[in-house]
């Protein structure tokens, strides 16, 4: 081995379409998440850290959020308002919104939120840091970015979707209420009194887990894309859109897996 | 005392393009050294693979027993408490203020008071000039500052072994020079080991006590300033004259006839003693400048002494040209015991001088001619 040494010819393709590429893509997202949950019980705890970021995250999810669920349940309510008149069973329209507001829609609305608005926020702050050799400064004074920045990150994230569930679930039942009983001339009463004819607590439940899975997803995905950046600026530009995409992938594809279980598991009401 | 680091057989490479392979060098303790090289020869990757963020492919890294390439996240994180690192732009935390960035690893790493924390953090600031600027954001100051800022963080922990990122690079000449009597100072005061990555040949002429240079995938040289600064080997001589006659190109790839053509234009104009000055301090032929001391009233550097003994052992493996510049550094009584031959010859004990193949590099004696191999080509 000297400088006689030939190069190894970079090839015409350099490996970019390994079948392998994509496994060992996952492979090492799945190996950083391990990371991170080993890294969750380590001491000192970033209180601090946590803290500001559970602020920071609500602070640019909440508001949005708000606005979406708003209409998400008037589309609802809409669309079952119609539906509930042709098949004659106007008497179960809030009950049928409730449990699609609550199963559904506000998992899927915080999920959105959460990686639209809080993944990718974390994602640029990463990508920004590393590219600064923030990161790797951090890493030579002996400190595990992952134990540091990561993990308050991921557990502010978490809870912020579960909060964020909550209020999507309340402010897209009073959306459908205002549209369903306002604006198309439905009976408040009856709205009100069938509201848990189908939907049960199970289902608020479920909503809540879920989010809490969503929330976890996106804050290691933005995370992991974000200490992954590379190539100056251009590279976290990259790395945000990448993040949001593929959160949005395993968003979608982990809640039809969870809606899947949920059926196994709870029984539908009057059954 | 700093700590040696040994690095044996080192490669690494990105996919299938190799970086450098074979990188066997070793910094002595306490010893400054400089790494020299073109632009693209992976010095910062070198930097990263000894404080074990990037992960060579081949050999070791010793310190203290420790191999650095094989050893677990764990220890890693230990061992690198020993280190400080000054990165090319500072690294500063954008989020804090100066003296945050400088508390940091205080709070992280030591259970120390709040006003302890604050009288080291005070101390360490006005060792490389920054009193007053406690509460200014990274954002908020010139390069220069960040870069004293970055070095006063890097010194916090009291490391064995500092490593310097381009420490000259967006700096003026005389922020330079007063950056490189800090460094000299600063050996004085803590006699670590330091490894400084640079450009500047003014720099490398008169900071270290050891030189190395990377080029072409490869550690060219390595070893005590005097060997380098005398050296006949061409590329050496080109990168220390600045000049464009010689094997290193724009691209780093230079056409064989080319080369020897333009070194016996040079070589008519009357070689590099006649050459001129050449960009970033560089020039000078082979003299060997007096090296920079510490600052009048500070303890002399314990390494001097040290390095003193170490090359007068090695006295007898280098070149005549060498030898006499070393022998002019050194005391009488080294001297005396180095011609009684009371030394006896000691193996590895520090500089090497990078063996090339026949084939590579012939007739090194010689600056005029050079018959690097071409790359890409079958070679």
């Amino acid at each position: 081995m000297t400088a006689t040494d030939k190069p190894k010819a970079p090839g015409l393709l350099d490996g970019r379409f390994s079948p392998t590429r994509p496994l060992a893509a996952s492979g090492n997202l799945f190996a950083f998440a391990l990371d991170v949950v080993r890294a969750l019980p380590k001491r000192p705890f970033q209180i601090r850290e946590f803290i500001q970021q559970t602020w920071f995250i609500a602070s640019v999810t909440i508001l949005p959020t708000a606005l979406v669920a708003i209409p998400f349940g008037a589309v609802i309510a809409l669309q079952l308002g119609s539906l509930t008149r042709q098949l004659g069973a106007q008497s179960f329209t809030g009950s049928a919104s409730v449990l699609a507001v609550l199963r559904e829609a506000s998992p899927i609305v915080t999920a959105l939120l959460i990686a639209g608005a809080g993944g990718s926020a974390i994602c640029a702050d990463l990508g920004a840091r590393k590219i600064r050799d923030e990161i790797d400064a951090m890493e030579v004074l002996g400190i595990s970015p992952i134990q540091r920045l990561v993990v308050p990150r991921v557990l502010a994230s978490m809870l912020v979707a579960v909060l964020l569930n909550g209020l999507v679930s309340v402010v897209g039942v009073a959306g459908g209420y205002f549209f369903n009983v306002v604006l198309q001339g439905g009976t408040p009463g009856a709205y009100l009194a069938s509201f848990s004819a189908l939907a049960q607590v199970q289902d608020f439940w479920s909503g809540e887990i879920k989010a809490l899975i969503f929330g976890l997803i996106a804050a290691v995905v933005a995370s992991y894309k974000g200490l992954r950046a590379g190539g100056g600026p251009k590279g976290v530009g990259d790395a945000v859109n990448q993040s949001v995409v593929i959160t949005f992938l395993l968003l979608f594809a982990v809640n039809f897996v969870i809606t899947a279980i949920y059926f196994q598991l709870v029984p539908p009401k009057g059954q | 005392m700093g700590v040696a680091v040994e690095v044996e057989n080192l490669s690494k490479s990105f996919g299938s393009q190799n970086i450098w392979s074979d990188v066997t060098l070793t910094l002595p303790p306490g010893e400054i050294s400089v790494l020299l090289g073109p632009s693209g020869t992976g010095k910062s990757v070198f930097l990263k693979s000894l404080v074990g963020l990037l992960k060579p492919e081949k050999g070791t890294i010793v310190i203290k027993d420790i191999d650095l390439v094989r050893t677990s996240e764990h220890k890693l994180y230990e061992i690198r408490k020993l280190f400080g690192v000054l990165f090319q732009d500072g690294a500063l935390f954008g989020s804090m203020n100066l003296f945050d960035n400088i508390a940091f690893p205080l709070r992280e790493h030591t259970k120390k008071s709040e006003s302890e924390i604050k009288s080291i953090v005070l101390e360490k600031m006005e060792m490389v000039g920054l009193e007053g600027a406690e509460g200014k954001l990274p954002g908020e100051i010139s390069g220069g500052m960040r870069k004293r800022a970055g070095l006063a963080r890097a010194l916090v922990l009291d490391p064995e072994i500092i490593l310097f990122d381009e420490p000259d690079s967006g700096l003026d000449p005389v922020r330079v020079a007063y950056l490189n009597q800090l460094i000299v100072d600063l050996n004085a005061q803590i006699d670590a080991t330091f490894l400084i990555v640079t450009h500047d040949i003014g720099t490398a002429r008169t900071v270290p006590d050891n030189l190395g240079l990377l080029f072409r995938r490869n550690l060219v040289m390595f070893g005590p300033r005097e060997q380098l600064l005398t050296s006949q080997e061409p590329v050496v001589r080109q990168f220390l004259n600045g000049r464009r006659e010689g094997p290193i190109g724009m691209s780093e790839e230079k056409d064989v006839a080319q080369v020897e053509a333009e070194m016996a234009a040079l070589e008519a104009r009357g070689g590099d003693d006649h050459n001129g000055i050449g960009p970033k301090g560089a020039g000078g032929g082979d003299a060997v400048p007096p090296q920079l001391t510490p600052t009048a009233g500070l303890p002399a550097r314990k390494a001097e002494r040290r390095r003193q003994e170490r090359v007068a052992r090695m006295l007898h493996e280098f070149d005549e040209e060498t030898r006499e510049a070393i022998r002019a550094s050194l005391p009488e009584d080294l001297l005396a015991k180095a011609d009684s031959g009371a030394f006896t010859p000691t193996e590895g004990s520090g500089g090497r001088h990078w063996a090339p193949e026949p084939d590579a590099v012939g007739a090194t004696g010689r600056a005029g001619t050079t018959t690097l191999p071409r790359q890409g080509g079958d070679g």
